[in-house]
């Protein structure tokens, strides 16, 4: 909008409306990076139903507040209770925090990953994307981002009020302030994980509904199968077997990693106790991602516009 | 309070003097394995409003596609605003606004928040992109509804929100497919009020799509004709339209006027016809003829209703040429 003329020496009416027609623009257009940039922030904000409509907000925020509430819990036990019942370390440790709030993340992940991708496919809105000089490799990198970085919101967020709590708390802090960035790292492990399969289970269909089932399904039941072949193996005593299991679920992959990387308490009965099987655990996250990166930039390299 | 009207200069020369061609194209060729979508088409866009006519399958689309360098062509060449299409995709796109024919909007996303974010995607910074969405969607005629989901909108505004986006980052071109499809008359009307007013005040070059013809010589400068992939005919539209010779002739009285008036012209020495249901036309032979028609109707007791020149329409181009007998120019 237009300020209105300022007239010197006449202080009567001094508001004045300016019809002045189209107005071409003359400002400064930004690169691809700040382009790239503006479209990961949009995609977060998104991922938690700000900028959509409100019914949209109602699931993601939910979610994040039920992520929040056990932490909440497990803190407020922590600081009243910590002489009474004798303890000197969380609860829940850090690294099992996402397992013990798997279905939570699920959901999110199952919900926000199509609203995020299968959307722009099924309501045709890519075309407008590749009307614009940005490149399609950059559209599924950012899109992949923002839905990483959400999840990873999700899945960290908790863990920094535990980490906050635990401080209060006076737990020692140089082992918190340890366990907590590699917890932290895992966390954004996860989110990677999670966000790569799901979008590409999102991207192979232009139903929501669809898509939301598939994945979900994909992650519950990878995990329930994981889980119950680990409880299995570590009752026959043939963990070896649990160990390899544990590497087709994205959770029980992401825990055993920070087994194996950081020296993390396990969440899982078998973790990997070997340092072939952590290698294993190791190349198996890399792979997954990379590989569902490159689903991604095949499926859209086939969009036309 | 006052209201004080400010108008740039309209017109699009003010904002490209001297451009040679808006888009230029020699012997572009699309194959698909098994159709030509487009065949060795030279066609050469200035500014103003330029229509792009043929019916469903003419190759429009495709046209559209390779000139944002979307799909690439077979064989020829193509530059928009001076760029290559096969080499400069990406900065023809941040010049161009490309407004597509299918559904392209979110449901769950307001045309306001969507218009930005589009605004934003083609580098414009978010205050920026604010101002100028505001600014388009006011001159699109999307008013309070633009805070409300697209879900819900009409056929009417939905086409006017996907014009918006087309416009938000001021583009140099904006390719318009097929922006009346699914309007309803009035709404057509404003539509195409809006693509003309694009093209001499805003001072944006426009390449709008329409199988309609009748729609395109209302609003266009010039007008390309394609069939099945080939170019039929490109001139300004002033070429199409030159008068035929011919008078429009409507009169009424009686309920067979027509055919009373037509006999007696015909009498009186005259070539008439009669065309469209109640009127008819006559041939001028020199300037006693609007005289003749005036007496003849007089003498008949007859009220006069119209006589105006009769002019050529875009569609007598293809009766003309004839589904057969179409030949590249």
């Amino acid at each position: 909008m237009s300020s209105p003329s300022e007239r010197p020496g006449t202080a009567a009416p001094s508001a004045v409306i300016h019809d002045i027609g189209y107005r071409p623009y003359a400002g400064p257009r930004l690169g691809e990076g700040a382009v790239a940039r503006s479209f990961f922030v949009t995609g977060l904000r998104n991922c938690f139903g700000l900028g959509r409509s409100g019914r949209s907000k109602i699931l993601p925020m939910g979610l994040l507040g039920l992520m929040l509430l056990p932490a909440l819990i497990l803190v407020g036990v922590l600081v009243q209770a910590r002489t009474l019942l004798g303890l000197d370390e969380h609860i829940v440790a850090y690294s099992t925090y996402p397992i013990t709030t798997q279905l939570l993340i699920s959901v999110f992940v199952a919900s926000q990953a199509p609203a995020l991708i299968s959307r722009d496919l099924r309501f045709r809105t890519i075309t407008l994307y590749l009307a614009r000089p940005g490149r399609r490799t950059t559209y599924v990198l950012v899109r992949l981002a923002s839905l990483t970085a959400a999840t990873a919101l999700l899945i960290a967020a908790p863990l920094l009020l535990l980490y906050v709590g635990g401080l209060l708390a006076d737990l020692p802090l140089g082992r918190e302030t340890e366990r907590f960035l590699a917890a932290l790292v895992g966390a954004v492990l996860l989110a990677v994980c999670l966000s790569c399969l799901a979008a590409v289970v999102s991207a192979l269909t232009i139903r929501r509904g669809l898509a939301v089932a598939a994945v979900i399904v994909v992650l519950l039941v990878s995990y329930t199968v994981v889980t119950t072949i680990q409880g299995i193996s570590t009752e026959s005593g043939n963990e070896t077997v649990g160990e390899v299991a544990g590497l087709f679920s994205p959770y029980t992959l992401i825990n055993g990693l920070q087994v194996f990387l950081f020296d993390s308490p396990a969440a899982t009965p078998t973790p990997p106790t070997s340092d072939a099987i952590g290698v294993a655990y190791l190349v198996a996250t890399v792979v997954t991602v990379l590989g569902a990166v490159g689903a991604m930039l095949a499926r859209f390299r086939r969009v036309s516009a | 309070m006052q209201i004080r009207r400010e108008r740039r200069v309209p017109g699009p020369l003010n904002r490209y003097l001297g451009a040679v061609g808006v888009i230029e194209t020699a012997g572009l060729t699309k194959q698909y394995p098994r159709v030509t979508a487009l065949d060795q088409l030279d066609v050469s866009v200035g500014d103003g409003v330029t229509g792009l006519v043929g019916a469903n399958g003419a190759g429009k689309s495709t046209l559209i596609k390779i000139l944002l360098g979307l799909i690439p062509a077979s064989s020829g060449t193509a530059h928009v605003l001076g760029h290559d299409v096969a080499a400069e995709g990406a900065r023809i796109r941040a010049l161009v606004g490309y407004m597509p024919e299918h559904d392209c909007l979110p449901a769950d996303v307001s045309a306001s928040d969507l218009v930005v974010h589009m605004g934003q995607m083609s580098g414009l910074p978010y205050p920026a992109a604010r101002e100028r969405a505001s600014d388009v969607l006011r001159h699109v005629g999307l008013a309070e509804e633009r805070y409300r989901p697209m879900g819900g909108y009409s056929t009417g505004m939905k086409q006017r929100a996907k014009l918006a986006q087309a416009l938000v980052h001021d583009p140099r071109l904006v390719l318009l497919d097929e922006p009346t499809n699914g309007l309803d008359p009035s709404s057509r009307d404003d539509m195409l009020a809006l693509v003309r007013r694009i093209g001499t005040e805003f001072g944006i070059a426009v390449l709008v799509t329409s199988h309609l013809l009748g729609e395109l010589e209302r609003i266009s400068d010039h007008v390309v004709v394609l069939d099945s992939g080939r170019l039929l005919r490109s001139s300004a539209t002033t070429d199409f339209l030159h008068t035929t010779g011919n008078l429009l002739i409507e009169v009424q009285g009686r309920t067979d006027a027509d055919t009373v008036l037509g006999q007696a012209l015909v009498d009186a020495g005259l070539r008439a016809w009669p065309v469209d249901g109640h009127m008819i036309e006559v041939e001028v032979r020199d300037e006693t003829t609007r005289d003749v028609v005036r007496d003849v109707t007089a003498d008949l007791g007859l009220g006069l209703v119209r006589m105006q020149e009769r002019h050529h329409r875009i569609e007598d181009v293809f009766r003309e040429g004839g589904a057969g007998s179409v030949q590249p120019v």
